[in-house]
Formats: structure tokens, C-alpha cells, sequence
């Protein structure tokens, strides 16, 4: 045994789930979408962070099952502030999972700060950042868009069919593992989820299909 | 009387309705005034003071000097008062409230009977009862054996004739003080250094806490003050998040503020009190969770707060509401103190909502001809196809508020499932066509 590994990183047990007590990042148009995903999945209190002039807020009534109740929205007026508020959340010990929208770029010194509070506190952060505003120091980065359920020669007509709940979520770069392209069927209610195969016919019923 | 039978003999009649928690504030108020005349001052019923003045009366030239002085006081401030001094606390309130005035030492009985029987603070039904016997006076009653008395009357009434006379005792009882929670320490060398000021307010906190642990308080809000060598103060205020009396977790939170403090030419004094307390029962320490994250998350919340404002530190509650925008309401984490509300009770499903939402934006029908809902629009510079739309749900404006945002009328929602991707919540406002984006779905 000559290297001693850096820290314990324990096997994920499906490949949506985030390392615990490391910062990670998702970008893309459903990136709120996939902060709600991990929040389900993640038990005890959830913080989530977001700059006090974006107009976005999270409606209870919409949210994953029990996510509502565990919520806390903290929402400072500045970058400074919404990075501050952030290590320290990450820093306490006390939630779940920290999820913060920073306005602008992430230096590199700001992500190592990020990381290193992550792993004093034991708690996991998500970032949800613009396109191409992530820092280096992240663990995994998320590409996170809504997929429709595009109509197919069989059905009547372009409307006919459920409605569609798939997410294409890929993973891009992964200091501790391998990329990877999920499309994924979850209708934001619970934390049960489908991983849907490349074909994309095998989730629907056999008469829907035909 | 009634107050239209007052109106109908005095046309003019002005009324007002009464303050009774100013005028509470008010007696509150005097009977600490009344502090100079006596040790011992209490508030008596809702309008009446007494005062114990047994061996002060020569300080202020006699009893009636004392008197004289008390309503020459009373003038100059306003009020008209009426007093009594007596030898027993029975006779003097007797005696304020019939006409006032000074009853001498051991002339208690003769100084009494010549007042109604009413005046000893028995209930209305005996003091008509012993009117319809013709005992209308305190001198009346006096000559009669007591036994009979009692027996008729109960013994209520001799209890209070008694105290009256001064045959049973009736001392005067002042309030106790409200506790004060704040402490201070004065230096005998100025300090500057951050760690002393800390060391300073440890100290003041083991005594703020053990004061507010016997109290079983906890503080909401304290103050630092610290006084300079030159006579200014610097202030360092803190929030809590709740209610909280462990000195070595508030202490973490002013070491922000007392970093930013000038110490100038150093501080020789320091001042720590909650102003704000709210009731904490003391707890068990083995009866705790071993886990203490309700601890943890608080500390967080008084941390964010006292940086950023208690008021961008926030939960989410349902709310009473139809309206997208009315239906939760956005509450400081730090006074949520209401429990999660129930499960709702299993009802009809309701319609789906949007996982995010935000202030209505435009969205343009790509052809102004459409039928409901448009094949395509335009939102946020991306033209957008509809797939498929769910819909409509008519929400109509809640008019019994003046909501700017519902001014267009009643709102036709859709679910509008794209073929870029987004699933939008879409709205159409038939009263002034028209079409904005609010929200979005999983």
C-alpha cells in the first residue's frame, strides 16, 4: 500500500446520485429542475440559496413530495453575500443539501473555498450556474435540459400520448468517475425516477407504442 | 345608565371610548412616581394606588402636609386625584373614594361611620341587603353584636370591618420588578485587542444566561454596548434565531460585529442586555436527540440573519388562495414558529402546479390568428413549438383585493409541453387578449 487514498469516496448507487459532502455543478435550461431531483433525494434540511433581484422562486404546491417543508430560501443582495452564505451553510453542519445560484463566474479560489467547506461540514452543495460561469474545483458538472416526447409515425396525432416528464441529463466532466448521458423520466412529485433506455419506447405501454 | 339615554338628557355629551391598556400604562407609570412618598406602593383595582407611608409622614411636615404636597404634585401634572390617609389600608380606601381627607391616629372607628356601608368593599348584594335593614352607614354597623352579623351576612363582612378597624392586618404589598435582563463590567485599564473585548463579553454572558436560565427566558435580541475612553459607545447588536441562553453559542455570533467595532483610544467599559426575551423552559440534557442538527440549523439562521437581515432568511407556508402568486407565502425562518401545517385530507386531485415560478413575462403568438392555444410562440428570444397543451384552467381574479397584476381580468392557464423542451405554465387572458409565461414544470 503505498498511496493512502486521499478520502473515503463511497460507491454511488445509481449514477444520478451525487458524492456526499462535495460541491457539484449544473448548468443548462432544467438546472432547477435537477436541484429539485437531488432535494428529494437528499433527507434533513435543504438550503437553497439565490441572488434576491432573480425573479424565480420555488411554489410549494409544485415541488417534490416533502420538499416544502424542509425548505429554506436565503437570499442575499450581492455576489459577495450569496458566496459567503453559501460556505457558511456548507460549513454547519445543518442541511441536507445546499443548493446556490451564484449571478456571476466562479473563480477557481472561490470553488476550492466552496469544496473545502463542503468536506468540514459533511453536507453536499449544488451549484446551478449560467453556461460555461462553473470553477474547475467542481466535483461533477451537470448538463441539465427538458426532452419532449416527440411524436412517432404510430400515434394518431403529434398530441396524442402521456405527457412528457424526460429529462436529458449529462454528465460532462467527473473528477472521480465517468461521463455519462441519462435521459431520465420523473415527473417532479417523488423521488422515484426512470431511467429510460436509448430506444425510448420500452417505458410505454405495448399499446401506446404500437 | 345607557349611552343613548346619556345622549338623549345631554345632547352635547362627548364620548370616547377607553384605553384601558394606556391607562394601565399610566397607573404603571404613577405608581413608580409615587415611589417618593413611600417604600412600598401598589396598584390597587384599575384606578387606585397604596402607598404605606409608616414613618415617613414627618419627612413631608405631617400627615396632611404630606397630602397637600401629593395633590400639588398631582395638580401641576395634570390630574385631579383623590386621597385619603388612614391607620389601616381598609379606612383609607374608604375614605378616598367617599370624599378623602385625613383620618387621624387611633381615630379610625369615629372617622369611619359616617361613611356608606358600600364603602368597605363588600359585594353590592349585602351592602343592599344591610341597606334594606336600615344599616346604612359604617357607624351603624359598629355597635352590633358580631356574631348575628356573620351568621346573616357571612363572613365576609366582618372580615372586612375588621380590616377596616385595623383587627386583622392588611399590609401593603408592592409588585415585584419585572427582571432585568443586562449586565454590566467596568475596566480599570482601557482594552483594544478583539480577544479582550471577547473575554469581557464571555464574562457578561455567563451572567446574562444564568439570569435568564433563573427566569426561564431565553434572549431574542441582545446589545453590546461598548464605551470608549473618550465617551462614545459603539453598539453591536444581534439577532437570534430563537429564543437561546447558551453563552458559548451567542458569544460565536457577536465576534463579527465586535471585530468591525473602533476601539479608538480603548474601552473601558462594556454593557450587555436583551432587550427582547421570550419564555424558554429549561430542558433535560439526557432527554435530548443525541443528534442537536435543530441546534445546528438555528445557529445557521441567526448567522445568515445577523449578516444579511432576518428578513432574507426564509420558509415557504402554504397560504389560503387560488391566485399562483398568493397561494404560499414567503415567511422569516426566524418567527416561523408555527408548526407544519397538516396533511391536507385526501380531496379531489388538484390541477398540476409548476415547480418554479416567476412575474408573468410575454410570450408572443408566432401567427395572431391561432386558435387557443398557438402552435408556436416566442419567449425569452427562443421561438418555442407547442406540442401539446393541457388546459384551460380558469382562475378568476380575487376581487376583493386591488391586485395591479390581475388588472387584464381572468386567466386561462395551459401546460404547454414544447418541442425545444421547456414545459411551460402559459396563461391567456381572454378580457385583454393576450398571452405570459409564469411558470415552469419538472
Amino acid at each position: 500500500m503505498l498511496l493512502k487514498p486521499l478520502r473515503h469516496r463511497p460507491a454511488a448507487d445509481s449514477p444520478l446520485a451525487l458524492a456526499h459532502a462535495r460541491v457539484h455543478e449544473a448548468g443548462g435550461h432544467g438546472r432547477r429542475i435537477f436541484a429539485l431531483f437531488q432535494a428529494a433525494r437528499h433527507p434533513g434540511p435543504l438550503i437553497w440559496i439565490l441572488p434576491a433581484h432573480q425573479p424565480e422562486r420555488p411554489m410549494p404546491r409544485g415541488l417534490p413530495e416533502g420538499v416544502a417543508d424542509r425548505l429554506h430560501l436565503v437570499t442575499p443582495r450581492g455576489g459577495t453575500d450569496l458566496l459567503w452564505a453559501t460556505e457558511e451553510a456548507l460549513r454547519a453542519r445543518a442541511a441536507g443539501l445546499v443548493i446556490a445560484e451564484p449571478a456571476e463566474a466562479l473563480s477557481l479560489t472561490a470553488g476550492r473555498r466552496l469544496q473545502l467547506a463542503a468536506e468540514a461540514g459533511r453536507t453536499t452543495g449544488l451549484l446551478l450556474i449560467r453556461e460555461g460561469a462553473g470553477s474547475n474545483a467542481t466535483e461533477t458538472r451537470w448538463s441539465c435540459a427538458p426532452r419532449p416526447r416527440l411524436p412517432r409515425p404510430g400515434l394518431p396525432h403529434p398530441g396524442a400520448g402521456p405527457d412528457s416528464t424526460l429529462h436529458l441529463w449529462s454528465l460532462n466532466k467527473n473528477k472521480s468517475g465517468t461521463f455519462g448521458d441519462w435521459t431520465v423520466d420523473w415527473n417532479g412529485a417523488s423521488a422515484a425516477f426512470h431511467l429510460v433506455s436509448e430506444a425510448g419506447e420500452r417505458c410505454e405501454p405495448q399499446g401506446a407504442a404500437g | 345608565m345607557t349611552l343613548a339615554n346619556a345622549r338623549a338628557i345631554c345632547p352635547a355629551l362627548e364620548t370616547r371610548p377607553a384605553d384601558l391598556r394606556h391607562e394601565a400604562g399610566v397607573l404603571a407609570a404613577l405608581c413608580r412616581w409615587a415611589g417618593r412618598y413611600a417604600p412600598l406602593v401598589a396598584a390597587e383595582g384599575a384606578d387606585g394606588l397604596i402607598a404605606d407611608i409608616t414613618g415617613v409622614a414627618h419627612l413631608f411636615g405631617g400627615e396632611a402636609g404630606l397630602r397637600t404636597d401629593l395633590h400639588a404634585r398631582l395638580d401641576r401634572m395634570g390630574l385631579a386625584a383623590h386621597s385619603a390617609i388612614a391607620d389601616t389600608r381598609g379606612a383609607a380606601h374608604a375614605l378616598a373614594r367617599h370624599g378623602g381627607g385625613v383620618i387621624g391616629p387611633g381615630d379610625t372607628a369615629r372617622g369611619l361611620a359616617r361613611l356608606p356601608v358600600a364603602a368597605l368593599r363588600i359585594d353590592p348584594d349585602t351592602a343592599a341587603a344591610l341597606g334594606r335593614l336600615g344599616l346604612g352607614r359604617i357607624g351603624d354597623l359598629l355597635p352590633l353584636p358580631r356574631a348575628p352579623l356573620a351568621r346573616r351576612f357571612g363572613p365576609g363582612l366582618i372580615l372586612r370591618l375588621d380590616q377596616a378597624l385595623g383587627a386583622q392586618p392588611e399590609p401593603v404589598a408592592a409588585d415585584p420588578a419585572p427582571p432585568h435582563f443586562g449586565v454590566r463590567i467596568t475596566l480599570p485599564e482601557p482594552i483594544g485587542l478583539q480577544a479582550d473585548v471577547m473575554a469581557g463579553l464571555a464574562r457578561l454572558l455567563d451572567r446574562l444566561c444564568a439570569r435568564l436560565a433563573l427566569h426561564h427566558r431565553g434572549a431574542r435580541r441582545l446589545v453590546l454596548e461598548l464605551r470608549r475612553v473618550d465617551r462614545a459607545t459603539a453598539q453591536v447588536e444581534i439577532g437570534l434565531a430563537r429564543p437561546m441562553r447558551d453563552p458559548a453559542r451567542i458569544a460565536a455570533l457577536f465576534a463579527r460585529g465586535v471585530d468591525e467595532v473602533d476601539a479608538g483610544f480603548g474601552i473601558d467599559g462594556l454593557r450587555l442586555s436583551a432587550p427582547l426575551t421570550e419564555p424558554l423552559a429549561p430542558e433535560q440534557a439526557e432527554t435530548r436527540p443525541p443528534d442537536r442538527g435543530g441546534d445546528a440549523l438555528a445557529d445557521l439562521v441567526s448567522r445568515l440573519g445577523n449578516r444579511l437581515g432576518f428578513d432574507r432568511v426564509l420558509r415557504l407556508r402554504p397560504a389560503e388562495s387560488l391566485i399562483p402568486e398568493r397561494s404560499f407565502l414567503i415567511v422569516p425562518a426566524a418567527h416561523d414558529d408555527a408548526p407544519a401545517p397538516p396533511a391536507e385530507a385526501p380531496g379531489p386531485p388538484l390541477p398540476p402546479r409548476p415547480a418554479v415560478i416567476f412575474p408573468p413575462e410575454e410570450a408572443t403568438p408566432l401567427s395572431p390568428a391561432d386558435p387557443l392555444p398557438p402552435s408556436g410562440f416566442r419567449w425569452r428570444r427562443r421561438t418555442l413549438t407547442v406540442l401539446r397543451a393541457t388546459g384551460p384552467e380558469r382562475i378568476a381574479p380575487e376581487w376583493w383585493f386591488d391586485d395591479p397584476a390581475w388588472r387584464s381580468g381572468l386567466r386561462d392557464y395551459w401546460r404547454v409541453e414544447t418541442r425545444e423542451g421547456p414545459r411551460l405554465w402559459v396563461y391567456h387572458t381572454p378580457q385583454a387578449p393576450g398571452w405570459r409565461v409564469q411558470g415552469e414544470f419538472a
